[in-house]
């Protein structure tokens, strides 16, 4: 069944619709729900509700419980190739918990937001944005951090990364619903405007594994969940361009780097030269890359996970 | 005046980029002027360089009471105002979501921290700002309720209206609320438009910084008082929201004294003209914000109203 959260008129003969599809069988009360599309560029969560509502109806007798699933909550972004929403050029994640009385998308994050409230599980998909890769990873407050990583070490995902709370992050919807307790975690992964196959297949055996351990899926599930790391365990370490120019990699995304391997090159191609090389600080784990070629001053390259433990055992 | 570059950035294929600080006398760091942090804000740069302009007449006039310094920095965004974009031209972050900022993080975050470093232990800081719902306001000051605003302050800038609102979460990331975290008396000046030139509300906005800057002593220049501005919270202002979505036929606007009953607006059928809805005040007042687009969405605020 699709149903309609909200549907308020454009100007010209159109609405915006958010819709979700509900999943529903057996007895069990208990709801998760799958939510992406906030931003209109992160394309990575379509996948993703595509590969579990396929797997869902092909399987459907295994569910226990209810599975709601909002492949869009920014219809007008992901179908006009906008990040933000159209007409109102906010990001949309920086406006929950809404309000019923302001502006017709403040007032749509609220019914959003009414809808989720009281699910057992919600999951976040975001996927960065244009200039950079992420692996797998959850992104949890430090605030919700106890209650959130059990679930989140089941999405059999690479990486589990605590976040200090900041005040701006409270306008996000997963905020906005952890502070109602409604549990919520966030999973970037991959990079906007596109889709990581891989990735999907990943984050839809951790759901359906984190369903069985909820006890609303006796389906298989696979044998194979990876162990995410978690950076409490060690330092996470931001790699910005010092000069502006065009970046040329030398290492993939995903993977060990020591310290003083050569991550990419920025280079002026006017003059054929280079501009910085950007060496790794330490010995750790590219878990986020960027792939945008042109780079400001300032703009973020890497992020590397050092494992304390792997430094110690050095 | 000092011309002086407070931050500079080159670019892989552009002209370079550089913020532009107007300095005046010397002293005690009195006031701070931020105009357009934005792509859009046309009105606000369009401000801003009408102060510059004035301040150095008066300082040709000798009318700049010794021992105040003044900063002014008209424009942090023309990177995106020179291509017609909001955010930031790169990566459409907005730069004022990312104060006090940090010079080694990300690009925007560096910009803020150069302006930052530049504008903070002044007295009296003041953006020329603008709001995320496109539409016309009476020209106002607007303070945040932090516990550190002094509304005394505010009515010296002799607008119509002073009004205050409690800050939201993402308030913590902008200019004005690190301003009073750092102890300078912090105030957001609306001048009714952004991306449009309205010279008699840009009028209006420059002309209440030189009496305000008049009334706390840094400048000696004889003008009119101004208004007695009222003192509003935003609880205060009553709004309409719209029943239907459509084009919007407009009959009042912003600065309008209204009655309850009085046809404000109609919602006509973008294909057959039929009004499909009449939009009527819901009380007495005067019409504090306006929806200004010709089109209109279903549910969204088209009117907010000071109440008599």
């Amino acid at each position: 069944m699709i149903k309609t959260i909200i549907a308020e008129g454009l100007p010209v003969d159109e609405q915006l619709l958010i819709r979700k599809k509900v999943i529903q069988n057996g007895q069990s009360d208990k709801r998760i729900c799958i939510v992406t599309g906030t931003h209109g560029d992160e394309l990575e969560g379509q996948y993703v509700c595509f590969e579990l509502i396929r797997r869902l109806n092909e399987n459907i007798e295994f569910l226990d419980g209810t599975v709601d699933v909002y492949p869009a909550l920014n219809p007008l972004g992901v179908d006009s190739v906008t990040r933000g929403i159209p007409t109102f050029d906010l990001d949309m994640n920086r406006i929950f918990p809404g309000d019923p009385n302001g502006h017709l998308i403040e007032h749509t994050a609220y019914e959003i937001i009414q809808d989720l409230k009281g699910a057992n599980m919600v999951i976040d998909i975001h996927a960065s944005n244009i200039f950079l890769r992420e692996m797998p990873q959850a992104r949890i407050n430090v605030k919700m951090s106890k209650k959130l990583i059990p679930f989140a070490q089941l999405l059999n995902i690479d990486f589990i990364w605590i976040h200090e709370a900041a005040t701006v992050l409270e306008s996000t919807l997963a905020h906005s619903l952890n502070v109602i307790k409604t549990p919520t975690i966030v999973v970037e992964m991959g990079i906007g405007m596109r889709i990581t196959r891989d990735y999907g297949d990943r984050l839809v055996d951790g759901i359906l594994n984190m369903m069985h351990k909820m006890k609303m899926w006796s389906g298989p599930v696979s044998k194979t969940i990876s162990k995410p790391k978690l950076s409490t365990t060690g330092d996470v370490y931001f790699l910005n361009a010092d000069v502006s120019g065009i970046i040329i990699p030398s290492v993939s995304h995903s993977v060990d780097v020591k310290k003083g391997d050569l991550l990419c090159q920025i280079v002026d191609p006017f003059e054929g030269k280079v501009l910085q090389n950007m060496l790794s600080p330490i010995d750790g784990l590219v878990f986020t890359l960027r792939t945008y070629p042109v780079v400001y001053e300032g703009s973020l390259i890497a992020r590397i996970f050092a494992d304390k433990k792997a430094e110690e055992n050095l | 005046m000092k011309q002086e570059i407070i931050f500079s950035m080159k670019s892989p294929y552009r002209d370079d980029f550089k913020i532009q600080g107007f300095r005046f006398g010397e002293g005690e760091k009195s006031i701070a002027i931020v105009g357009a942090m934005r792509g859009d804000e046309v009105q606000q740069q369009f401000t801003c360089s009408q102060i510059v302009k004035n301040l150095i007449e008066l300082e040709k006039a000798g009318k700049l009471i010794p021992g105040h310094e003044i900063l002014v920095i008209p424009s942090a965004n023309h990177f995106s105002m020179n291509i017609n974009k909001r955010f930031w031209a790169m990566d459409n972050t907005d730069i004022n979501r990312m104060f006090p900022g940090y010079d080694k993080g990300e690009t925007t975050q560096r910009i803020a921290a150069a302006i930052f470093e530049s504008v903070r232990g002044y007295k009296y800081g003041i953006q020329l700002a603008s709001f995320y719902m496109p539409g016309e306001f009476i020209p106002h000051v607007r303070m945040m309720e932090t516990g550190f605003q002094d509304v005394k302050l505010a009515k010296k800038f002799g607008l119509p209206y002073v009004l205050i609102r409690k800050p939201k979460p993402y308030d913590t990331t902008v200019l004005n609320y690190n301003w009073q975290v750092f102890d300078t008396q912090a105030f957001s000046i609306y001048s009714g438009d952004t991306d449009t030139i309205n010279k008699e509300t840009a009028k209006m906005a420059w002309l209440s910084i030189l009496r305000f800057m008049n009334n706390t002593g840094i400048i000696q220049n004889s003008m009119h008082e101004g208004f007695n501005s009222s003192i509003l919270k935003e609880g205060d202002l009553e709004t309409v929201i719209s029943n239907q979505s459509g084009i919007l036929y407009a009959l009042r606007s912003a600065g309008d004294e209204i009655k309850a009953g009085d046809l404000l607006a109609k919602i006509l059928d973008p294909f057959t003209g039929e009004t499909r809805s009449s939009i009527l005040a819901p009380t007495n007042g005067t019409i504090f914000f306006a929806h200004q687009k010709p089109l209109i969405h279903q549910n969204t605020v088209m009117y907010k109203i000071v109440k008599f």
